[in-house]
């Protein structure tokens, strides 16, 4: 019998998550993919899984689970997991995987493995990939122990692959308890996100520390105008007010994987490099030959962002046939 | 308030992380330490939740003798106690068992009505820790918090989220994560550092905590890494120096891989 793989599936903003489809494409390419869909979904959200193949899709639409955080979801995958025991569950390494991922390890008492980039099945068990310290090793992880396998997954590890299936769906009740009502969420509050949207972007201009000034930013951002592109940031400029966190690109903000990344002022971190290092191509300007960035550029300019920024603009423009 | 802060010593920011392709763990020794950065977050929030509502914190770290680098830190910002979980027995720990033996630690110290972490750890980051921390001690778990109110006996955070952010609201005793943004920790003033030396740390091994080999350190792990190696190599790029030209030289690179 095939092995099964339960995806958990997750709805941000109205859809469901490109890492969800990810994962489950992946899944469905090695196993019998399921899918597990608790709290506020779209209409046709069963349908999208079973598309990108899903064979079933546990489903709770019961409002607990949007209004209560953790514990509710955990409880109701414990049962689950229990009850039918895949051979490995997968979560997206996103506020409410690590959360659910971590709280069932607990509750389960078994493994969790963060920061997985791929997975393979071995006669029963699970061999996990883990792009380690942002990418400079590589390692292996498996599970010491049977029980149930849970891996945090990173966005963008796998593609997503339409293959247009149909999955039957099984009803989840919500736990009862009350004493799993105890995370209320009283508010969402969206903070809309500057300029072009980051993921999916072609061209990422990204700025650190090293543009010295968060008025450098304007000239990122005609930069990117240029390239049809987005405009990112490190952590440091994040923490430093500069720009939103919707911009943060790393370990702790967005995973990106665009055409071209320009790392402006950008010492690369090995928090930063984790959430851009599979860009297919990197340019770095930075003025200290020795930034770490230099080794994972493809092209790498010692020089000052702020000369060497405006010059490209130019160039661009002369090209274009702007100026 | 009895506010306690879990957080670890890793090493410091100068030091380019390595894997000891022996252990395969993390390579830690001889290596300058400091108190995590984002444990140093948590720690700041709590000194500013006592400072308003009045009470003590408490830094329970768990590491070789190099932790109370960390311990001796945060008491010199202003914590009023330290614990350190010392001894070999912890060595190896995966998440759980760390997990494990922070909550049996927080049990035994006097009651608490907040646990802050950080978000995830500076070297390892795995972000999971701190909830299950709070399954263990039976609180509910507030995590990636940017803002944090405390009111009377209820507690609510802003929680980031991919849109924005989320108020989610809990009776104390919780736990928090806090995301490094959250404040710019304090720096320890002399008169602190003084009186930090002065402070006794409480230790605690895995027997004190009741835990065997079952509990915490490698052989109670329930991940066990079985290689590391080094990533597939990117191609070596090519390096210039801008002399007024650097600007051409990135326009002709992205004409040649067709983005412009």
């Amino acid at each position: 019998m095939a092995d099964t793989i339960w995806v958990y599936a997750e709805v941000v903003a109205g859809a469901l998550t490109p890492t969800t489809l990810e994962m489950l494409s992946q899944a469905a390419a090695v196993g019998t993919a399921e899918a597990v869909l608790l709290g506020r979904a779209p209409a046709d959200a069963a349908e999208v899984l079973g598309a990108y193949g899903a064979a079933k899709v546990y489903r709770g639409d019961d409002p607990v689970f949007d209004t209560y955080l953790v514990l509710p979801a955990l409880e109701a995958l414990a049962v689950l997991i229990r009850a039918h025991q895949p051979t490995a569950m997968l979560f997206a390494s996103s506020y409410a995987g690590r959360d659910l991922a971590a709280g069932l390890s607990a509750r389960l008492d078994c493994g969790a493995i963060s920061d997985v980039g791929d997975f393979e099945l071995t006669d029963g068990g699970v061999v996990a990939t883990i792009p380690a310290l942002g990418g400079s090793y590589l390692a292996t992880s498996t599970f010491a122990r049977p029980g149930p396998r849970l891996l945090l997954v990173r966005p963008k590890s796998f593609e997503a692959r339409r293959i247009g299936g149909t999955a039957t769906i099984e009803n989840v009740p919500a736990p009862e308890e009350p004493a799993l009502r105890t995370v209320e969420v009283i508010d969402r509050v969206e903070v809309p996100a500057e300029g072009p949207q980051l993921e999916g972007a072609n061209a990422i201009v990204s700025g650190g520390r090293g543009l010295r000034t968060a008025d450098a930013f304007h000239m990122l951002r005609e930069l990117a105008e240029l390239l049809g592109g987005a405009v990112g940031a490190t952590r440091a400029v994040v923490d430093a007010g500069w720009v939103p966190y919707s911009m943060q690109i790393g370990q702790t903000g967005r995973t990106v994987k665009p055409d071209v990344y320009i790392a402006c002022g950008i010492s690369g971190a090995i928090q930063h490099l984790a959430g851009m290092k599979q860009s297919k191509a990197i340019i770095a300007i930075n003025t200290d030959p020795q930034a770490p960035i230099f080794q994972f550029a493809d092209l790498g300019v010692i020089g000052d962002v702020s000369q060497v920024v405006p010059q490209l603009i130019t160039e661009l423009k002369r090209r274009k046939g702007l100026a | 308030m009895h506010v306690i802060v879990c957080g670890k010593v890793i090493p410091d920011s100068s030091v380019t992380l390595q894997i000891d392709p022996d252990t395969k763990r993390m390579r830690r020794k001889d290596l300058p330490h400091e108190l995590d950065p984002a444990a140093a977050v948590a720690v700041e929030e709590a000194l500013r939740l006592v400072e308003r509502h009045g009470g003590s914190v408490t830094i329970v770290s768990m590491g070789t003798t190099d932790a109370t680098i960390g311990i001796r830190r945060a008491l010199a910002m202003g914590a009023t106690a330290g614990v350190h979980l010392l001894g070999e027995e912890f060595a190896g720990s995966d998440t759980l068992g760390t997990a494990k033996a922070l909550a049996a630690a927080i049990r035994r110290l006097p009651s608490y009505d907040l646990v802050i972490c950080g978000t995830e750890s500076s070297d390892s980051y795995s972000g999971i820790v701190p909830v299950q921390i709070a399954y263990l001690l039976g609180i509910p778990p507030l995590t990636f918090a940017n803002k944090v109110e405390v009111d009377g006996n209820s507690i609510s955070i802003h929680r980031q989220s991919e849109t924005g952010y989320a108020v989610v609201r809990a009776q104390l005793p919780a736990l928090i994560s806090v995301t490094s943004g959250l404040n710019e920790p304090r720096y320890p003033q002399l008169k602190g550092i003084m009186a930090a030396r002065k402070i006794e740390i409480q230790t605690f091994s895995a027997g004190d905590l009741g835990l065997g080999p079952d509990d915490v350190g490698a052989s109670a792990a329930r991940e066990r890494v079985m290689a590391v190696g080094a990533p597939p190599m990117r191609a070596a790029g090519r390096i210039i120096e801008d002399d007024g030209q650097g600007g051409k030289e990135i326009a002709d690179f992205l004409a040649a891989i067709r983005v412009v």
